[in-house]
């Protein structure tokens, strides 16, 4: 088990120095100067070439990449071009609001689409079923920025139960976090269905229905735990779909997270934010994918990390 | 726009002697109150320095104060902290007295010394500031920006109320220069304590001093009670919340959570909001600085004809690009803007006339038509402009391909001189102050025609550029005949047809019913987007 892990951690920081240098070329060879934005419109080209100097951007790539990570493995990365602010301080003031969205997204997109394979599977082939799958289908397909404006209208300014938009209460989290669990859940309902389809024709579940177990019993105790195997691998993948997803959300719902961030820093080609947020997306895929890793020996104990 | 032009005569009348004619206190104006603001942007800085957004600008005039400033609601120049101004015979000596009794938010009065220190930290290219360019008259500058000196030699201060400023060269617009946020004064202690962390912790003489600021979420701007301005400001504080759509913010307005939408009615909802009587009683039009455009590059075949430029000119229907965005718009017909000084009254532009369009291209020889590229930033609803612009120029005979980028992308091609059409939208010129020089120099003049410059035509005449000189060479910038040579500039401009003018865009927005104050603070043509120090709540 130690040795599992430290070679997962080894594996992890390999991960993000490949994530760092891939990001950093990728900016580095965009036609957009951050210079120019930095600068302003009416700048000579004394001005900018002043900036440049004064930023680094007039070295060679691998020199500016070097300079970056060597500030990185101590905790510095940088100051944003325009905000002027050191960037980890940016990331932290919005990162504990996007932790709780994922987590508030992680959470109904579960409760959704686990719930709805269950059913689907139990009820299989007839009409609840059908209804659900083409329920779950409709959600996956539909853009975020629409479900996210429908229920806003709905049940924050047509029935008043929740606040229009914001955050710092329980109250504010349930609609953004429905809307991006809604997402999810088409996937992780189709998953569980056909996972639990599987499961019910096993041996074992036809053992315990012999033995005399009531329907519910088997489900609960025998179907679902073997049925939900799969699913927890997903979750880890999901961080990284919802660090995509979130973007849209947090602006529809006006919430603080690094979404925006991100979002505007791209706009403005504000590198150290655009690779500050990047690294933290990065480490929480990585990270949330070991955790899925090491979580699922304990539910199957047949499952061993070596 | 008649009260713009009409404000106009009268600066030219009194700017020169001294005071310009000063705002009458709104004798409805109640006190007290808090009201809440929306932007889609984070507010990225408070430094007047560094800030230059939509979001941050008109918050930073409330924080801060220069030597000049504007007649709230108008484009019209009036003292700020300097009480008054004298500008010697030749135009290159002005002389500020300061005001008495003006404090910072901290408590410290303010001397002619803030004054020297300001100027040189906006000058200092440590300092970063995008508005540095401005101050280029004044004496001193060059070796600023060089880095060879680290003081502009042309401010001096002559003891703890008067500064004298030296221009290099006489200046017209240095008064407004002298009003934008990049000339606001700052206490040199709160920038030594906080150094480049100032944005975050501004410290200003304005009639707001921030209060708590949650970043990503919101600021809360609260009343500055030793205000050097008498009676204002009547509100006690100023919420901002940021990261909220348009969209959105709008709904909230609706329920009555929201006071002012900072980014405007969203196009989506315009027509839904005007056509309910009580939501478009509260609804507030008006004109703004600015210019829609497509630049036409002089330096790639064919477009380096004149006659090819002509004929796109007339073969782009601007009354129909204006319905794209619901009539938001008034067609345009030369890079100024109507209710700049300087605008041409009587010059039509290139009429819409599809067959001479036609037969200019076979004069060029190319009745055969040819293929470009129009490059637009992403964002609605300039996609669709580009559409409309194509479809008009497919009509004469020319192939157009669309490059949809992001803005900065878009900028890039344009410095670079690669690409050959570029339509303004998202990134178009709204005047940083009511000059009609602003238009020129680095969008229009030979300087910003270099590599990475903002003159995406890449248009240079070296005789119009002359002439642009001379006219601000010119003491008065309200001069009568300075304003006839800057028509005369963009008139020789069209002439050569670098440009399309399309539209100049009216600004909608939107304010609570219980808002209260003239129309004009909600569409400030310099304080953008809304003058937070005159406007009050009425219950």
């Amino acid at each position: 088990m130690a040795g599992y892990l430290f070679r997962r951690l080894i594996q992890t920081a390999l991960i993000l120095l490949g994530v760092s240098f891939i990001t950093f070329v990728l900016l580095y060879v965009l036609p957009a100067d951050p210079v120019r934005q930095i600068a302003g419109r009416s700048a000579t080209a004394q001005t900018v070439e002043n900036i440049r100097a004064q930023l680094g951007l007039d070295q060679p790539m691998l020199v500016q990449y070097g300079r970056y990570l060597g500030g990185l493995v101590q905790g510095d990365m940088g100051r944003s071009y325009l905000q002027k602010t050191e960037v980890a301080t940016l990331i932290a003031a919005r990162l504990p609001a996007s932790l709780l969205l994922m987590a508030g997204g992680i959470a109904c997109e579960l409760l959704i689409g686990l719930s709805f394979g269950v059913i689907a599977a139990v009820y299989r082939g007839r009409l609840l079923d059908q209804g659900l799958m083409v329920t779950s289908f409709v959600a996956v397909s539909a853009p975020q920025f629409v479900i996210g404006l429908l229920l806003l209208y709905v049940f924050a300014v047509q029935l008043g139960w929740f606040p229009i938009g914001g955050y710092g209460t329980f109250a504010h989290l349930v609609l953004p976090a429905v809307t991006l669990g809604i997402m999810g859940s088409g996937w992780y309902s189709r998953m569980m269905r056909s996972s639990m389809v599987e499961v019910l024709r096993q041996d074992y579940i036809r053992t315990a229905r012999a033995k005399g177990l009531g329907r519910a019993r088997v489900l609960i105790r025998h179907a679902i735990p073997n049925a939900i195997l799969p699913i927890i691998a997903m979750i880890g993948i999901d961080i990284g779909i919802f660090m995509g997803g979130m973007v849209v959300v947090e602006s529809v719902f006006g919430w603080p997270g690094i979404g925006q961030l991100a979002w505007q820093a791209i706009q403005r080609v504000d590198i150290p934010i655009i690779m500050g947020v990047t690294m933290v997306s990065a480490t929480a895929i990585v990270l949330g994918n070991l955790i899925a890793d090491l979580i699922t020996p304990l539910i199957d104990p047949r499952i061993k990390l070596r | 726009m008649k009260k713009l032009l009409l404000s106009t005569a009268l600066l030219a009348t009194t700017a020169m002697p001294g005071f310009a004619q000063d705002y009458t206190p709104d004798p409805n104006a109640q006190d007290g109150g808090m009201i809440t603001v929306t932007y889609k942007d984070d507010v990225a800085t408070l430094d007047p320095a560094i800030g230059y957004d939509w979001q941050n600008w008109s918050m930073i005039k409330s924080l801060f104060d220069g030597l000049m400033d504007y007649v709230p609601g108008t484009t019209e120049l009036r003292p700020g902290l300097a009480e008054r101004y004298e500008i010697s015979e030749d135009g290159t000596v002005f002389t500020f007295t300061l005001r008495g009794g003006v404090t910072f938010h901290n408590g410290r009065e303010m001397t002619a010394d803030d004054v020297k220190f300001s100027l040189d930290r906006v000058t200092n290219p440590e300092t970063q500031s995008p508005g540095a360019g401005f101050f280029a008259s004044i004496a001193g500058y060059d070796g600023m920006a060089t880095g060879e000196t680290d003081t502009l030699t042309g401010v001096e201060v002559v003891d703890p109320k008067t500064v004298k400023i030296t221009l290099s060269r006489p200046d017209a617009t240095f008064l407004h220069v002298m009003a934008l946020n990049f000339a606001s004064i700052v206490p040199e202690e709160a920038v030594a304590e906080h150094g480049t962390d100032f944005g975050k912790h501004p410290v200003g003489t304005g009639a707001f001093k921030l209060g708590d600021w949650t970043i990503g979420q919101r600021l809360v701007f609260e009343k500055n009670a030793d205000y050097w301005r008498d009676g204002v400001p009547y509100l006690d504080g100023v919420t901002f919340e940021v990261g909220q759509e348009p969209i959105v913010a709008l709904l909230r307005l609706q329920q009555g959570e929201v006071d002012v939408p900072g980014d405007g009615i969203p196009p989506a909802k315009f027509q839904e909001v005007m056509g309910d009587p009580a939501q478009a009683a509260r609804v507030v039009e008006g004109g703004q600085l600015h210019t829609g455009y497509i630049t036409l590059n002089v330096g790639i075949a064919p477009l380096d004809q004149l006659p090819v430029r002509e004929a796109i000119n007339m073969a782009i229907n601007k009354e129909r690009i204006t319905q794209i965005i619901n009539g938001r718009a008034v067609p345009a017909t030369q890079p100024l803007p109507p209710s700049m000084p300087g605008y041409t009254e009587d010059y039509a532009g290139y009429a819409f006339e599809v067959e001479t369009a036609k037969a200019n291209l076979e004069e060029a020889g190319l009745g055969d038509g040819f293929s470009t590229e129009l490059y637009v930033m992403n964002t609605d609803p300039n996609p669709r402009i580009a559409q409309a612009i194509q479809q008009d120029l497919k009509a004469i005979g020319i192939d157009v391909e669309i490059r949809s980028l992001a803005q900065a992308n878009v900028i890039e091609a344009g410095g670079a001189g690669e690409a050959p059409m570029i339509w303004s939208g998202g990134m178009a010129w709204i005047a940083d102050f009511p000059d009609p020089s602003n238009f020129y120099g680095p969008i229009l003049g030979c300087a910003g025609a270099g590599e990475g410059g903002w003159n995406w035509s890449k248009f240079c005449d070296e005789s119009i550029d002359a002439l642009a000189i001379e006219a601000d060479s010119m003491t008065d910038p309200g001069a009568p005949e300075r304003l006839e040579m800057w028509s005369e500039v963009y008139t020789k401009v069209m002439e050569q047809a670098p440009w399309v003018p399309v539209f100049n865009e009216q600004r909608y927005t939107m304010k609570s019913e219980r808002m209260g104050g003239d129309d004009a603070l909600y569409v400030d043509p310099v304080s953008i987007p809304v003058n937070y120090d005159y406007v009050y709540v009425t219950e």
